[in-house]
């Protein structure tokens, strides 16, 4: 029974197949050659990206059928096994390629192809996959954060309409949004999750107005959405009424597991070590990125294991470690690269005059920026209550 | 790459769990075998010889079963989880390791045979007073008078050096020729061994050699230390799956007792501040889980240099995750979790030790810290 020597079938093994590394040999080439240079530069220089520069990024990786590996294979997906996905998504990273943008790949995407009707994944699948459409989120409001459920922007019904008044916020990237995918109290008097839904607002509707919020960064990235008696046609509910409790959380799951930067926080150490120049051979600073190299490793190892065991649809509720750990070490990365940059670090505002590097007037912005990680994507403490409720049962 | 344990494998577990699991299934039946020597059950170590357990790492030709890494690291894990005080890890993984290493054909069909069949417990006596895990010898030195040969100096600790039946020994070979390997047997002359307990319930001694004759292991007088670098590496990875299922075990009694203990009306779950840390602990064994399984798997696969490499990212992972592991299990019980009738703050005592007995993280960050700048990255994927 037991004590069986190994053989070749013996199930846990290290090595990639043939197969599986002629496939990474293809994704390597393909992103280091197809996709410009300069918008690489750009994500390796930490810059914020142009809309035009995602888009095009995007958009080359549709083309090749690379921008939405994971949705159903009738909607753009490709037929890969985990591991694929997994080495598609270290890849592209690694190679400085633009993510996929989340808003459509990882979130709408997967709702509508799942929950949407015909005529909504006809509508909509393949310009979300290409980007022609830019989708916002409208989850968040004002008093309705890590508590999505207390919701208050409100839709009733009328004829063919909805009618939708309330106040969207942190809404990223909205400016560029043409389209929001939206979570709406359609029942207020039942529970409060059994009466939200989903709906899809095109932006360009009248009484949508989209007011920046400056954050500590200095950059324009999150906005308020406001909506005053916005009619959206009643075809634009997703799924059935009432039912958006359910695809908001399996959106939510997927998007713990996107937000988990395993490839570009690998990438950033891996280059900070050039910038570190001669500061590597302080016992000190090489000690800070050997530690940060094996937590790195872990959660890569840990990533490997949780799509391992994933079901369809259902996010594994191990995904959670990979957001909060994740997250965690994204922002500790960040810090050591202020920390390298040190006293060149205060030039932040310095144009390209300027005597000091650009990682270097780069490293607190992104630093400050990054602190958002921890508490967008459910924030970390919601990923603890996540751990100790579902999966120890406190 | 495969994370996934196939029939067979679940099949040992499930065995090794029956015996040794139910054996030490009560905590106090583990409290009341280490109190006495030789800090182990002998009868549970027979039966364990029957199943075949001990025999597991070594070839079939040298009397054993000739089983891979994983299986290896599935039955430390399930000494782990119950502190099975038994000398799975330092006499049959090390020092059996070593024999099977280097040793010559009739010794390692002698030794490993006999250790296989639970007749003879091995030791290996390397650490030395003044030295922190090194992979060679410095105190205790070989000397040659024609064919023969004697060991003069001192080993301490020695898990289980009183109770070998056999000891490997490492010493400084003569005229700089490195560091040999000898077996010595108890009673040979001027050998003095002494026991005692530590802090876990395990036993270690001082073994002093003067003048002792000694026994080459393998060619005699060739320099080993890559050898005894490499099966300290090895053990140093099944260390890391003995202390995964320690902390697997911690975890589950710990939420098991928050859910259970009442203060102020009630049960401690109700508090997110206590929660939270649980959540933490999880996060922590996940991250030591999923190095140490790819670390096993690089024992399978590697080259004595991966091997080195992913001993010591599990090691480094691993004792960062069982000292926070280990210290909150004590933090979150509570006043019982510092008594020694309750298991947990056992789990924490054994966690240290397995922390120490082959390097600690720090040893393995200075270790991983020297090499940073000759790579850009870490790739788990070979």
């Amino acid at each position: 029974m037991m004590g069986t020597p190994p053989t070749q079938e013996t199930p846990m093994q290290l090595e990639l197949s043939a197969e599986d590394a002629a496939f990474r040999d293809e994704m390597r080439t393909f992103f280091t050659t197809q996709v410009p240079q300069e918008i690489r530069d750009a994500v390796a220089a930490r810059r914020e990206l142009t809309k035009e520069q995602v888009v095009e990024s995007q958009r080359i990786l549709n083309e090749h059928g690379l921008a939405v590996p994971h949705w159903p294979t009738e909607w753009g997906g490709r037929d890969w096994t985990e591991l694929q996905r997994h080495i598609w998504n270290e890849e592209l990273q690694r190679a400085n390629v633009p993510i996929p943008l989340a808003f459509n790949a990882s979130m709408i995407g997967p709702v509508l192809a799942q929950f949407g009707s015909q005529e909504q994944k006809e509508k909509f699948l393949p310009k979300t996959a290409s980007l022609e459409i830019w989708w916002s989120q409208g989850f968040s409001e004002p008093d309705a954060g890590s508590d999505l459920a207390s919701l208050r922007t409100t839709a009733v019904r009328d004829g063919d309409h909805f009618v939708v008044n309330g106040q969207k916020t942190w809404t990223t990237l909205g400016q560029y949004g043409d389209w929001i995918f939206m979570l709406v109290r359609t029942d207020p008097e039942v529970k409060k999750q059994a009466g939200i839904s989903m709906l899809l607002i095109d932006m360009t509707t009248p009484r949508v107005t989209v007011r920046p919020i400056e954050l500590i960064d200095g950059g324009h990235e999150v906005n308020e959405v406001w909506f005053e008696d916005v009619r959206v046609p009643a075809e634009n509910l997703v799924g059935e009424l009432n039912s958006g409790w359910t695809q908001a959380k399996f959106l939510l799951g997927n998007e713990r597991v996107g937000v988990a930067p395993v490839g570009s926080t690998k990438r950033v150490l891996a280059q900070a070590k050039e910038w570190a120049g001669d500061q590597l051979s302080d016992p000190m600073v090489a000690a800070r990125f050997a530690e940060l190299e094996n937590e790195l490793l872990a959660l890569e190892l840990t990533a490997l294991r949780v799509v391992a065991h994933s079901s369809d649809g259902e996010p594994h509720p191990a995904s959670s470690v990979l957001k909060l750990k994740g997250t965690e070490l994204q922002q500790a990365v960040s810090e050591l690269v202020v920390d390298l940059a040190g006293p060149a670090s205060l030039a932040s505002g310095a144009g390209d005059e300027s005597e000091l590097p650009e990682w270097t007037r780069r490293a607190t912005p992104v630093y400050l920026n990054l602190r958002k990680a921890s508490i967008y994507g459910g924030s970390n403490e919601i990923q603890r209550q996540i751990i100790s409720r579902t999966i120890l049962g406190l | 790459m495969d994370f996934t344990y196939d029939d067979e494998q679940d099949a040992l577990r499930d065995a090794v769990r029956g015996l040794v699991g139910k054996t030490y299934a009560d905590f106090e039946t583990r409290r009341r075998t280490v109190a006495e020597d030789p800090g182990f059950d002998e009868k549970l170590w027979a039966r364990l010889a029957e199943m075949g357990i001990l025999g597991l790492p070594f070839a079939e030709a040298d009397g054993g079963v000739g089983a891979g890494p994983v299986e290896i690291s599935i039955v430390a894990q399930e000494f782990g989880r119950v502190l099975a005080p038994e000398p799975f890890l330092t006499s049959v993984v090390l020092a059996g390791g070593l024999v099977a290493a280097v040793g010559s054909d009739e010794q390692r069909a002698e030794v490993l045979g006999a250790l296989a069949a639970g007749e003879s417990v091995l030791a290996f006596a390397h650490a030395e007073p003044g030295a922190r895990w090194a992979d060679t010898a410095s105190a205790v030195t070989a000397q040659k008078d024609g064919d023969d040969w004697t060991l003069t100096g001192i080993k301490e600790p020695v898990p289980h050096g009183a109770r070998a039946d056999l000891l490997v020994v490492s010493a400084v070979l003569p005229e700089g020729g490195g560091t040999g390997l000898f077996l010595v047997s108890p009673d040979a002359s001027g050998l003095t061994r002494a026991g005692y307990a530590t802090h876990d319930g395990g036993r270690a001694a001082r073994v002093a050699f003067d003048g002792t004759p000694a026994t080459a292991l393998g060619e005699a007088g060739r320099d080993l230390e890559s050898s005894i670098a490499t099966v300290q590496d090895i053990a140093r990875v099944m260390a890391c799956n003995e202390a995964i299922g320690a902390m697997e075990y911690s975890l589950d009694a710990t939420t098991s007792y928050l859910k259970s203990r009442k203060q102020f009306g009630v049960t401690l779950n109700t508090f997110q501040a206590l929660t939270f840390r649980a959540a933490d602990m999880y996060v922590s064994l996940e991250l030591a889980k999923s190095i140490v399984t790819w670390a096993t798997m690089v024992v399978a696969a590697g080259t004595p240099e991966e091997v080195a490499a992913g001993a010591a990212r599990a090691a480094l992972q691993v004792s960062r995750s069982g000292r926070h592991v280990g210290q909150e299990a004590i933090q979150l019980h509570g006043g019982i979790g510092m008594t020694a009738e309750y298991s947990i703050g056992s789990y924490t005592s054994h966690l240290t030790a397995l922390d120490h007995l082959l390097g600690d993280g720090n040893h393995h960050l200075k270790v991983l810290a020297a090499t940073v700048a000759d790579y850009d990255e870490v790739d788990p994927l070979s």
